[in-house]
């Protein structure tokens, strides 16, 4: 592995729900061209810490936080960031497949136009095209470009959405549990899929599965109640965790 | 005695039955456990239901039997009349004798005696039938109570009769909806028969009044339905666009902006104007919008602006519509998962434009609906348009201009004294006709609107 880039930087966060506190005092170091993965208990925060990331709690009116998330030296929470353009930057994958009720190509085309990425029919056609390519997607779906995103299988929604994130050529990719609605082959796809896109982007995966996060993870953090626990290299914390709480966890013995 | 009274003991007796097999059902169960088929309160509803039908049943068989051969009994006591249709004057006079009441039926040498043989028939009748119905309807108790037993079906038995029952009221409901098309057809045909249909439909002239008067020259009246149907549209789109606009966007800021705490006193408040009389609404137009829209027209000089105007009718009928609009699109943009809307702000997309490009479109078959509906709501409505348009026939598209519609003029030829079979009173029914037709053809349109985005998204 070439020499470890900072890409985001997280400092002390603590976040709250209303009265109740999600996440306490996180520190973490995700870096670039690599794929980390958080894993822990359901209920943990891990979809808390990666919504922080791209803002996404803003729409949760009672969510307040404190704290330091820095992209690529840049204060995520300062006032003067524009959440829109931050999330340009950013692309999401969410646990359930979310196509829009558009046709395929319109979907992945969607953030392309919304940024006014491309000036030509021409030169959106193969934004589109290639965006469908990097996700594995357009050999299948070649003839069916403009049937709608929502008659595709589960497997292919959700490379359609990976699709539709890649569109916008973001930095960043946080995907939320991205293949728990998923059969194995479909699975397999998505993590191949992982491993060739980590030459470009960072990314950020929240997993259920250890073998998942053994696969396809450079890096692993372990939380608990809403607490870092450990984080490190993935073959470090799989073979020899420093704390009792993640052996326990990815021994299967809680969560 | 009377009938209330056997069908109360047959309602008891009805809930006896649930009771008594209830607890049975119940003991069987205590005693043998899991192993009894259905719940004790199946047992119970089935029973229930099998104690009441039968008596309902020949209730119903009965009292037609009875209406038949009682009228053919009375019609002998007459038979020195020919002419059925005065028989039958006669025999109604004595279904219907009062004894304080003085009838044109007592002329009859039969008819009193005719009434003393109605009475203690009738009498008679009531006996027999209470005392028919409460036995079968104990028969019907002890045998749904003897069927009760650990492998008898009756849960399944009782989701059949659930099903038959909600078959039977979809059955009456169609039904009822093809007798009211069909009576409205057969008095628009009649109709038909004394004006041409291509007069009515393309007549532009229409001046029912003047046929009353028979002896009168030019008594044959004037039946163009063109100008009518102007007004009615002319209105509902003037009604839709105050009410679109305002809707649309009071829903999209409900839906996607407001927070909960406002959109938790404004929708409500919002849904008040719904439960407005719209009489109430008709003289906000008479007494605040007319002056107001009058003191406009002469503050800007417009030439001829009437009191009574579909300006003013369209936009009071438009502030009715509102909740509407706002309520039912409000409730299509809140029922887009929000997962959608998640999804594309985080491909950086802002509040409105993820509103306009998801969130608009995912629910654009609600939205298309819920402006039909308002739609033909405007299209049937009355009374503000009678208290603030008028009901002068005027083929025009100024909105100044006073206007009349559709259901205005069918009230206006339906109210009072009326024969019903002039063409005056007939005409109503053609208006009533045709006005139905549209609203069906609306409704099919957007059906099919509804079905291809349906198709298309889902
Ligand atoms: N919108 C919200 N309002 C209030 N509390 C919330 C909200 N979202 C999350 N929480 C709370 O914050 C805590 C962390 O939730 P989060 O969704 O981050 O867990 P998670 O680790 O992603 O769990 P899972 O694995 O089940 O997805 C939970 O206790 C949850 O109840
Ligand atoms: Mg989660």
């Amino acid at each position: 592995m070439s020499i470890e880039e900072l890409k985001v930087s997280i400092k002390n966060l603590n976040v709250f729900y209303g009265e109740k506190q999600a996440l306490f005092g996180i520190n973490l170091n995700i870096y670039a061209n690599e794929v980390t993965s958080l894993i822990g208990p359901s209920g943990c925060g891990k979809s808390t810490l990666i919504k922080c990331i791209n803002r996404m709690n803003d729409l949760v009116d009672i969510c307040r936080y404190n704290g330091q998330i820095m992209i690529d030296g840049e204060d995520v929470n300062d006032p003067s960031t524009d959440p829109v353009s931050l999330r340009t930057r950013i692309g999401m994958v969410f646990q359930k497949p979310n196509p829009f009720p558009k046709s395929l190509y319109d979907n992945v085309a969607y953030g392309p136009r919304l940024h006014g990425m491309t000036n030509s029919k021409e030169d959106l056609d193969e934004l589109v095209i290639t965006s469908l390519q990097k996700a594995g997607l357009f050999n299948e779906v070649k003839d069916r470009l403009f049937e709608p995103g929502t008659g595709l299988s589960g497997g292919q929604q959700q490379r359609l959405c990976i699709a539709r994130a890649l569109a916008v050529n973001p930095e960043i990719i946080l995907m939320d549990e991205p293949c728990s609605a998923l059969d194995p082959i479909a699975t397999a796809k998505i993590e191949e899929l992982i491993e060739e896109l980590k030459e470009k982007y960072t990314i950020v995966i929240v997993t259920h599965s250890m073998q998942q996060a053994a696969r396809v993870s450079n890096r692993t953090a372990y939380m608990h109640m809403g607490e870092l626990i450990e984080s490190g290299l993935t073959k470090t914390i799989f073979s020899n965790p420093e704390h009792i709480k993640t052996q326990d966890y990815i021994t299967g013995r809680i969560g | 005695m009377s009938i209330e009274f056997i069908l109360l003991t047959i309602i008891g007796l009805s809930a006896y039955s649930f009771y008594i097999s209830k607890k049975k059902a119940a003991a069987i169960s205590a005693i043998n456990g899991a192993e009894i088929h259905s719940q004790p309160n199946y047992h119970g509803m089935y029973a229930a239901f099998l104690t009441i039908s039968p008596a309902l049943v020949l209730l119903i068989v009965w009292s037609f039997i009875e209406d038949t051969i009682i009228t053919m009994r009375l019609r002998d006591y007459f038979s020195d009349i020919t002419e059925p249709s005065i028989a039958n004057f006669y025999i109604e006079g004595v279904i219907n004798f009062v004894d304080d009441v003085n009838s044109k039926a007592m002329d009859h040498v039969n008819f009193f005696t005719a009434t003393e043989y109605y009475k203690s028939t009738m009498h008679l009748n009531l006996l027999l039938k209470s005392i028919v119905l409460v036995m079968l309807t104990i028969i019907a108790l002890r045998y749904s109570f003897k069927l009760i037993s650990a492998d008898f079906k009756a849960r399944d038995l009782f989701e059949d009769v659930v099903i038959k029952v909600m078959n039977i009221a979809s059955i009456f409901a169609i039904f009822i909806t093809i007798g009211i098309v069909l009576s409205l057809l057969f008095e628009t045909l009649r109709f038909f028969e004394s004006v041409p249909v291509q007069d009515f439909l393309f007549g532009t002239h229409w001046s029912p009044q003047m046929s009353i008067r028979e002896d009168q020259v030019g008594s044959s009246g004037s039946f163009g339905a063109v100008p009518v149907f102007t007004g009615t549209i002319l209105i509902s789109i003037i009604a839709m666009s105050v009410a679109g606009p305002i809707g649309l966007f009071s829903a999209i800021y409900l839906s996607q902006y407001a927070s909960n705490r406002v959109r938790s006193f404004a929708k409500p408040i919002i849904e008040v104007l719904a439960g407005i009389p719209t009489v109430v609404y008709g003289f906000f137009a008479v007494i605040t919008v007319g002056p107001f829209f009058r003191e406009m027209g002469i503050f800007f000089d417009i030439e001829g602006f009437s009191s009574e105007s579909a300006l003013i009718a369209g936009s009071v009928l438009g502030i009715m519509i509102i909740p509407f609009i706002a309520s039912l699109t409000d409730d299509a943009l809140s029922a887009v998962p929000r997962s959608l809307k998640e999804g594309s702000l985080a491909m950086g997309a802002t509040l409105s434009e993820t509103t306009t490009r998801v969130i608009i479109p995912a629910s654009f078959h609600g939205i298309v609906g819920s402006f039909l509906l308002a739609f033909s709501r405007a299209i049937g409505e009355t009374m503000i348009v009678v208290m603030a348009a008028g009901f002068a026939a005027n083929l025009t598209a100024n909105p100044f201009d006073a206007v009349t519609t559709v259901t205005v003029q069918i009230v206006g030829l339906l109210t009072g004294d009326q024969e019903f079979d002039s063409a005056k009173t007939l005409s109503a029914f053609a208006l009533a006709f045709v006005l139905f037709f549209l609203t069906l053809i609306l409704n099919v349109i957007s059906l099919s609107i509804v079905k291809k985005y349906r198709e298309q998204y889902e």
